[in-house]
Formats: C-alpha cells, structure tokens, sequence
C-alpha cells in the first residue's frame, strides 16, 4: 500500500521502518562522498579528478536530500543529521567508512586508487540495484526520490565499470592490485546489502526488497562483468569488520566525523 | 496578468553555469501558482547535488520581486516529477548552441551510449571524450571534423 507523508506520520510502526531505512541510505552517501572528496587533486589525472568529484557532489546531493526526506519525517534537521550524530548513530555499511589508504589528506597521502574504483564501482552497482527497489517502494516520497537518484547514478555506475575493466583487463601490477583491492572489498561487501536488526521489518512493510533479493541481483548484474574479465567470485561476502546497520563502526569512521565535525562546527549555518 | 509578468520576470533568470539560457528555457519550471497569500515557485533540479541551486533561488526571488503586485515569493526545489533533459525546449536548445554546448542527444542507444552533434560546425564526427565535464550536467567531446573539443549537455531520462 502506498504510504504518503501524512500516511507515515500516522502509523508508528511504519514511521520507524522509513526513517531506520533512510538513515542506512542517508549516511551511506554521505560517508563515501566524504571519502571520495578526500581523493581531490589526487585523482590518476586531471580528467578523472574533476569526474570523481562531480561524481562525489551528485553523492552528496543525494545525501541531502535522504536527510531532507528524514527531516519531513520529524527526524531532525537535515544539516545536523548529516553532520552532527556520532558514530555509534551511524547506519553507514563498514565498507564505505574506510580510509582510502595510509596517510592523510594533508600528511603523505598514499592512497589506492585501485581500492577506490572496487569501492565504488561494488557500492555503485548496489546502489543502482537498491535504487531499482525503491523506485516501487511503498514510501511514495522516496520511491518519486529514487526516479531522480537513478538517472545520476547511472552515469556514476558507467564511469566506475570503464575503470574496472579496464584496469583488469590491462593485466601486470594493474591486475595483481585490483585482485587485493577486490579481496579487501570483498569482505565487508555483504554489509551494503544488510538492513539491519530491522530488517524484516522493512521488507515487511514494502519499503524495499529483502537483503537475499538485492544480494542476487548484484550477483546476476555483475556476474557477466566478471565473466570478461576472467574473475571468480567467492559464493560469499563477508561483514568482517562488523554490521555497520546496527551501529557496528571502525576507528577510521570515528576519525572522519571528527575532522567533519570541526569543519561544520566553525560555521553551522554555512550551506554544504 | 500578474502571471505573465512573473513568467517575463522568471525569463530574466539564467543558468548561473550558461548564462545565454533561461531556467524556463532549461524546463526547470514546474509550477507557477499566485494566489492571494502570494507566489509561489516550484523548480525542478537539474542535478540533485548541483551547487548553483543556492544560487538560482536567490536570483529567482531578486527578479520576481521586481514585479510590482508580487508578494509572498516562495521558491521551492521538488524532485517529483524528475527533471528530465527532454524539458529543455527548442529556445532552449538554440541557446545552448549558441553558447558551443550541444544540446542533450534525443537519442540514446540500448547499450547506454548517446552521440551529440559538434555545436560550431553541426558534424556528427564526434567522439566522447570525458563523460563528466566541468558540472554534473555536462560531458567533454570533440569533433573530428573542425577539431575543436565542445561540451554537451547529457541526456537523462527516466528509463536510466
Ligand atoms: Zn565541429
């Protein structure tokens, strides 16, 4: 059944599902577009910097309005959702907090451009396949979002696959690191698909489909990109650095909210 | 009419990116309503995370206060219905030509992939250089045929 935000407002049960189900999708824009607009000026050249960071900007924008639809909600405000809640809050997938390599933005960033296109290609896909899902969610307002967020995406999932085949297929120390890279990916990759203790629930009341549906979808839409470029995948993913649905978190999490934190607290008011 | 001078007044407002076309030309305008609380605007994105936003509100609310018997002026971004790239009118694809960015493709292929036609010499002996261009909006190609690299406005549709 359709739910309106009205129809939301009025059912408490359901109410709860919809902002447990925007928050997982809200904070995982926002970490990796964080993630990503740390790679600015370090991107393999200058053509791919200024594509990774529109790519980022449309990830935040995205973010913004996952917060906007929780603020309607009766959440909080948007502005301080996004940048005000500690990690333990957090529903981001673990994936998508991880640091993009030894170093920091300022200090000797050593960063693996190979672990960013597997991150984001995966996550991309996810995303895409996620997306589809709500497009008949049974939150109107989100389902109409999803519209939107699917055409941008689009492009984003084109970009990420171009890099990835073709650094697999260019075989040498390209291929022997995207193997690590996608070994790393590999074992937090069933956290993007987990929805949490609640679950059930979610799926339950229609707001998207099962975590078993999304997982077997990514599999079927990667299964031939693989196929081309001669990789295996494992039968199954792991969440070996925790459940991040269900508030399980790293340091590297922890690290980025802090230095996001200083940045928004100099100035709240200031648009992001 | 009252709506016609907002309309003459939303026509004044550019694209803070591409300055020879008018948000309404773009097909940003959902909804126009006056009523006796006041006017109020509905705009449709371009792209979600588009930074000029901010930026187009505020020259929004500037040019329709110019409008004497306007008050109230409400602007509000919606993202139902999504903007599409086929919104962009016919003024508006002159526009953008006229500023050397091909206007969004018509046509995109099964397997995702789109040409546009060089905005200066009209060839259709381009290639696609760099998928995002200088805004989320726009895609980097070049033409073979005058050799002169040119942007193009991407298309986006809902079957994306
Ligand atoms: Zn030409």
């Amino acid at each position: 059944m359709t739910h309106t935000l009205v129809d939301a407002l009025k059912d408490e049960c359901y109410h709860n599902s919809a902002i447990e189900l925007l928050f997982q999708l809200a904070d995982d824009d926002f970490i990796l577009s964080y993630r990503g607009s740390e790679w600015l000026g370090l991107a393999p050249h200058i053509e791919e910097d200024v594509a990774f960071s529109s790519i980022s900007q449309d990830t935040m924008g995205h973010a913004a309005m996952f917060y906007q639809l929780l603020q309607d909600l009766g959440a909080g405000d948007a502005d301080e959702l996004a940048h005000v809640r500690s990690a333990g809050e957090r529903k981001n997938a673990v994936l998508l907090e991880k640091v993009n390599g030894l170093g920091t933005y300022l200090a000797e960033p050593h960063y693996d451009w190979a672990f960013a296109v597997v991150r984001n290609y995966f996550y991309a896909q996810a995303k895409k396949i996620k997306i589809e899902s709500l497009k008949n969610s049974s939150y109107q307002p989100l389902a109409e979002a999803a519209v939107k967020v699917s055409m941008e995406l689009y492009y984003h999932l084109l970009h990420w696959k171009t890099w990835f085949t073709q650094l697999m297929d260019a075989g040498g120390e390209a291929r022997t690191r995207m193997e690590s890279a996608i070994k790393i990916v590999l074992d937090d990759l069933d956290g993007l698909f987990s929805l949490g203790n609640s679950g059930p629930e979610l799926t339950k009341h229609s707001l998207i489909d099962s975590e078993d549906t999304l997982r077997a979808a990514w599999v079927n839409r990667m299964s031939p990109v693989f196929e081309s470029v001669n990789f295996n995948i494992p039968e199954k993913f792991g969440m070996k650095n925790g459940n991040g649905r269900n508030g399980e978190h790293t340091v590297d999490l922890k690290s980025a909210l802090d230095i996001l934190g200083e940045v928004y607290n100099l100035d709240p008011a200031a648009s992001w | 009419m009252l709506k016609d001078k907002v309309l003459e007044a939303l026509q004044t407002v550019k694209d803070p990116e591409i300055d020879s076309i008018s948000i309404i030309e773009l097909g940003m305008l959902e909804e126009l309503d006056i009523t006796p609380e006041g006017v109020s605007i509905k705009l449709l994105p371009t792209f979600m995370g588009c930074p000029a936003l901010e930026i187009i509100r505020k020259n929004v609310i500037t040019a329709v206060s110019q409008v004497e018997e306007a008050e109230n002026i409400t602007v509000q971004f919606i993202f139902h219905p999504p903007w599409t790239s086929d919104r962009v009118t016919k003024i508006g694809r002159e526009r953008l030509k006229e500023f050397g960015i091909a206007p969004p493709p018509r046509h995109i292929a099964e397997t995702g992939e789109w040409e546009a036609d060089c905005p200066y010499c009209g060839s259709t002996y381009t290639t696609l250089e760099n998928l995002f261009g200088p805004t989320a909006c726009r895609s980097i190609l070049y033409c073979k045929s005058c050799k002169n690299p040119f942007e193009a406005m991407k298309p986006v549709s809902t079957l994306m």
